[in-house]
């Protein structure tokens, strides 16, 4: 299956901005179905980017994120052609990661 | 006894043939013309709005407001609709369990024929869209046919619209008085007023594009399909044109048909005529 991951990253040689989309259900665990029961939380725990060995973004999420969440942000050094590693487990012990080149 | 029933039905056939032709030419005045149609619908919105392109008429909200242009613009970079695309893809290439795909119901292997949908099947004697034909050719091949509002249907949409972008719309009106009626049919519904709140099609998708209802900002009718089907925020999913034009009749408190009604697809038959000519946008993403 294709990865559940798309990122883009951007260095500008100072600055390397980062886009991210990520595809979840990012149940909540408060809404019901159709057949009113309730559906089970199901979202992810934990976001790492990380460039060089180190993390450079860190996010604890829980139910009150988007399902198939975006995030953006931006971060000082990296350069193009490094390598940026994505990666997201959830409260189901699922997990995926990817890398990107920082472009 | 006989003799005199059959008489009087003859008289009352002879009546309506006269009450027939006593009507034609009244009716003669305004006589379906979709060509005429077409340009009058698509000056009304270049007037309205001169400032903007034809081609920018089809990404809908987005060409009404500049901050929403804006967010557009970003969004772009990292389209929503790109899983469902994807899962499309996939989906079109899948054969079915007799070993043919979609490939093999549609001409030019489905890619790239978007912009002729929806068409005029002489055969049937009815407006075919893309969706109904999908699932024509799912239950040809023995498969179980799709919800129409969203899921699969809208993926797999979502991958023939994306091999059409920038595609002109591309629909035909055959000579046939059938292929007419159902363009006037689908003409009549966008501009009856219904439901609760007594709106038309119309009463927003033309008189007041550009206009806000409560946080949303009204798109304009020429192009709406051009973008179809849409990932909406709003409905944090996909959806089709079917699903746009349920949730259409329910916000105006109407009662909704069911998807692919005749009159769902001669409006849609309707809508896409009118935009001849502007490219296909589709799959969009709307707030």
């Amino acid at each position: 299956m294709a990865s559940t991951i798309r990122v883009r990253a951007t260095s500008n040689g100072e600055i390397t901005e980062v886009q991210a989309l990520i595809q979840h259900p990012m149940d909540s665990g408060f809404v019901k179905d159709a057949k009113g029961e309730i559906i089970p939380p199901h979202f992810i725990q934990q976001l790492t980017f990380e460039y060089d060995g180190k993390p450079v973004f860190l996010a604890d999420w829980g139910g009150g994120i988007s399902k198939d969440p975006y995030v953006k942000f931006a971060f000082k050094g990296g350069k193009k052609g490094d390598d940026l590693k994505v990666s997201w487990t959830d409260n189901k012990g699922a997990s995926d990661s990817t890398t990107a080149k920082i472009g | 006894m006989m003799k005199q029933r059959s008489l009087i039905r003859f008289g009352f056939s002879a009546l309506a043939l006269a009450a027939l032709a006593l009507a034609s030419p009244a009716g003669a005045a305004d006589k379906i013309d979709p060509v005429a149609d077409a340009k009058a619908f698509k000056k009304f919105f270049y007037d309205k709005f001169p400032k903007l392109k034809p081609e920018d008429f089809v990404n809908g909200p987005y060409s009404m407001d500049e901050g929403l242009h804006k967010q557009w613009v970003e969004k772009e970079q990292f389209p929503p609709y790109e899983f469902a695309v994807e899962e499309g893809k996939e989906m079109f290439a899948k054969p079915f369990k007799n070993g043919k795909t979609y490939a093999d119901c549609f001409p030019n292997q489905g890619i790239g024929i978007r912009q002729n949908y929806p068409l005029f099947d002489d055969k049937q004697g009815k407006v075919i869209t893309l969706e109904l034909a999908l699932n024509q050719c799912r239950e040809a091949n023995g498969e179980a046919p799709y919800s129409y509002v969203r899921g699969e249907m809208a993926s797999l949409t979502a991958y023939m619209a994306f091999t059409s972008r920038g595609k002109p719309m591309d629909i035909k009106i055959p000579d046939d008085p059938r292929a007419l009626a159902a363009y006037e049919q689908g003409k009549e519904y966008f501009y009856t007023r219904r439901g609760q709140l007594n709106f038309s099609c119309a009463t927003c998708h033309v008189q007041s594009p550009g206009e806000r209802v409560r946080t949303e900002v009204l798109a304009p009718a020429l192009g709406i399909m051009n973008a179809m089907p849409i990932y909406r925020s709003e409905w944090n999913s996909m959806g089709t044109t079917s699903r746009r034009l349920v949730t259409c009749n329910s916000q105006t408190r109407g009662v909704p048909l069911t998807p692919q009604d005749d009159e769902y697809r001669n409006v849609e038959y309707y809508l896409s005529y009118v935009a001849n000519g502007l490219p296909i946008s589709g799959p969009g993403a709307r707030p």
